[in-house]
């Protein structure tokens, strides 16, 4: 028993002998028992999560030829990763693809969540509001993108429809693979991932508070800009850590609805892949990973997420 | 009397769909008056407080303000402030920022909307806690800083809203004083819903007493104790029977009822010891239970248990009669 206990047991008034032991047992079970229930869990992210990044890490400083993987430890692939300008100019598309489909599921989610939450009165119909929105998650998110195809292409639903109101007077070219029809993707699959948490947030908004803020004064914008928005952080944030995540990591999206006509870091992995080229692919992973890190450490110090939920 | 800023309701009325919160009620609150709105839960007098504060639209009638009908104005141009039931403090802003909030809206500059709010948070004893966040108050203190948000902005009444039912007992005490003393300081008219009949008695200038969507019976809180029109509010007040005889029915105080070597005859049914008073329970003839509130030596000189037979006496004078 360390010091410290004692002191405090001693403070109450010591527990007679045979009232102790049993205590004492049932604490260190208590201990135990905690353990074991992590223990799957810990193992699971070990053995998936933690030892392949140790892996790709460890490989990223092998060296590859034509035909084969030799085990060593060189900076070969970082040197000519971080050599490239077609590195820097890839990586900062994936971050302007990452910032604009952030901007814009942001306006949108909470638009969205706003209206759920504050202007949808009744429960029933927030509930069914909300189901609607996670619709387009009936179906693959390879369907989702494909489907923009034939409405977007030259002789699309889109152009034809412009041609015919007279808006235009030959298709745009531009609707179709291109950077508007990658982020429109972009925008299309993640913007659920933004209005799902703001909408969390905002129905944990005392509304009462809403009050308060009419009470002295506030117009509709002011209340919103004093008061639901900084309340609406925490949700804005995972929100936003979620949506620049996965549009860091994409390489799918980016190569359908860009036609293979852009790239981000995600297609240059998937290329080295393709080219067997692992080392140089798992350099490219640990870039992009630290990256992603960095944006998400700037934005957890911007906002305390644990102390705000 | 009248005075500039008297508040008056117009036949007012609260219907949602079908159910009716506040039936056509008219009322003279006078300026510079503590008013208590008095009530069991459901009775309509959070509406009628809302309805004045300006936060939910009125069915019917009118509402005016020191001669100004306000009926359809926003909140904030009413004139009135309102202190919320669970304080509703930004938790996000400082105690200052919280205070000022009002003033921010309105386009003053810092410096001097943090002046202001330096004072009313001086006035609610507050000043040192300004840097801090609501979080990291206590109840009671959350309580006053949502009470100087409320008077920052000068109002000509302050709404409260249950303002001290979140609180302990023994700070429900203190902070009903320091309403008190708030309210003689400003001079300005406060218009208190609350629950509970002592907080009522203990703080009002006038009692407006509701039941069932109407007001009761109106008037000071030594009138409307003494003097309880119907059987309603003398059972809500507390501290009196209604007994049913030949003549009618009747209010009693339970402290005019004295045992007595001749009078009624009835059986102890319980005996509360309450530290000033004993509270006997008896029964009479014709079921009526009567509650007597006996002084404590008396009752000690000759004490009795229950199923005892006693006598119960009181001067007719006492008795009070009720229109219904």
């Amino acid at each position: 028993m360390p010091p410290e206990s004692i002191t405090v047991a001693g403070s109450f008034g010591t527990p007679p002998l045979a009232e102790r032991a049993p205590r004492q047992r049932a604490l260190a079970s208590n201990h135990v028992t905690g353990w074991l229930l992590a223990l799957p869990l810990t193992l699971v992210l070990l053995a998936f999560l933690v030892l392949p990044i140790l892996m790709i890490v460890v490989v990223s400083f092998w060296t590859a030829t034509e035909f084969s993987i030799v085990p060593a430890f060189s900076f070969e692939n970082y040197e000519f990763l971080l050599g490239s300008d077609v590195t820097w100019r890839v990586l900062l598309n994936t971050v302007k693809y990452a910032a604009v489909t952030w901007a814009i599921t942001l306006v949108l989610g909470f638009t969205v969540a706003y209206f759920l939450a504050f202007h949808v009165r009744s429960q029933t119909w927030q509930t069914t509001l909300f189901l609607l929105c996670t619709i387009p998650f009936w179906t693959s998110n390879i369907i989702r993108m494909i489907s923009w195809i034939p409405f977007l292409g030259r002789e699309g639903i889109a152009n034809s429809a412009l041609l015919s109101w007279g808006v235009v007077d030959q298709p745009l070219d531009w609707l179709l693979f291109s950077d508007f029809s990658v982020i429109l993707a972009f925008v299309h699959l993640y913007t659920l991932f933004m209005v799902v948490p703001i909408f969390n947030t905002m129905m944990r908004i005392d509304r009462s508070l809403l009050e308060a803020a009419n009470d002295a004064g506030a117009s509709g914008f002011q209340t919103l800009w004093n008061v639901v928005l900084p309340l609406t952080r925490p949700g804005i944030m995972i929100g936003t850590i979620f949506v620049v995540t996965l549009v860091m990591g994409d390489f799918i999206t980016v190569r359908f609805m860009s036609g293979s006509q852009s790239a981000n870091v995600g297609r240059l992995i998937q290329n080295d892949i393709g080219l067997l080229q692992y080392p140089s692919a798992s350099a490219t992973s640990v870039m992009l990973l630290v990256v992603t890190l960095m944006v998400i450490g700037v934005l957890l110090r911007l906002v305390n997420i644990r102390k705000e939920l | 009397m009248r005075t500039g800023h008297d508040l008056e309701l117009i036949h007012v009325t609260k219907r949602y769909g079908e159910t009716v919160a506040v039936a056509d009620v008219s009322h003279l609150f006078r300026g510079g008056s503590y008013v208590c709105l008095l009530g069991p839960s459901g009775c309509g007098k959070t509406s009628t407080l809302r309805m004045i504060a300006g936060h939910e639209t009125i069915s019917d009638g009118s509402i005016v303000l020191s001669g100004a009908e306000v009926t359809h104005l926003p909140p904030a141009r009413r004139g009135t402030a309102m202190m919320f039931q669970s304080y509703a403090l930004f938790p996000h802003l400082s105690v200052r920022d919280n205070v000022a909030f009002s003033l921010k809206m309105k386009g003053v500059d810092k410096a001097a909307r943090h002046r202001r709010a330096g004072e009313l948070l001086e006035l609610v004893d507050m000043g040192r806690y300004a840097d801090r966040l609501p979080s990291q108050l206590s109840g009671g203190q959350q309580q006053r800083v949502a009470l100087a948000r409320a008077l920052v902005t000068n109002p000509q009444v302050l709404l409260l809203d249950e303002p001290l039912s979140a609180l302990d007992p023994f700070l429900r005490i203190r902070m009903r004083a320091e309403l008190k003393r708030l309210q003689r300081e400003l001079g300005i008219s406060f218009l208190h819903v609350t629950h509970g009949q002592d907080e009522a008695l203990a703080l009002a200038d006038e009692i407006v007493l509701m039941n069932n969507a109407r007001i009761e019976q109106a008037g000071p809180a030594r009138e409307i104790f003494n003097a309880p029109r119907t059987e309603f509010v003398a059972r809500f007040m507390g501290g009196h029977n209604v007994i049913a005889l030949p003549q009618g029915r009747f209010a009693l105080r339970a402290d005019g009822v004295r045992l007595a070597a001749d009078g009624a005859e009835a059986v102890v049914r319980a005996v509360e010891y309450q530290g000033g008073h004993v509270a006997l329970t008896a029964r009479m003839a014709g079921e009526q239970e009567i509650l007597a509130l006996i002084p404590e030596s008396a009752f000690f000189a000759d004490p009795k248990n229950p199923g005892d037979a006693v006598r119960l006496a009181w001067d007719e004078g006492r008795l009070h009669r009720l229109q219904a």
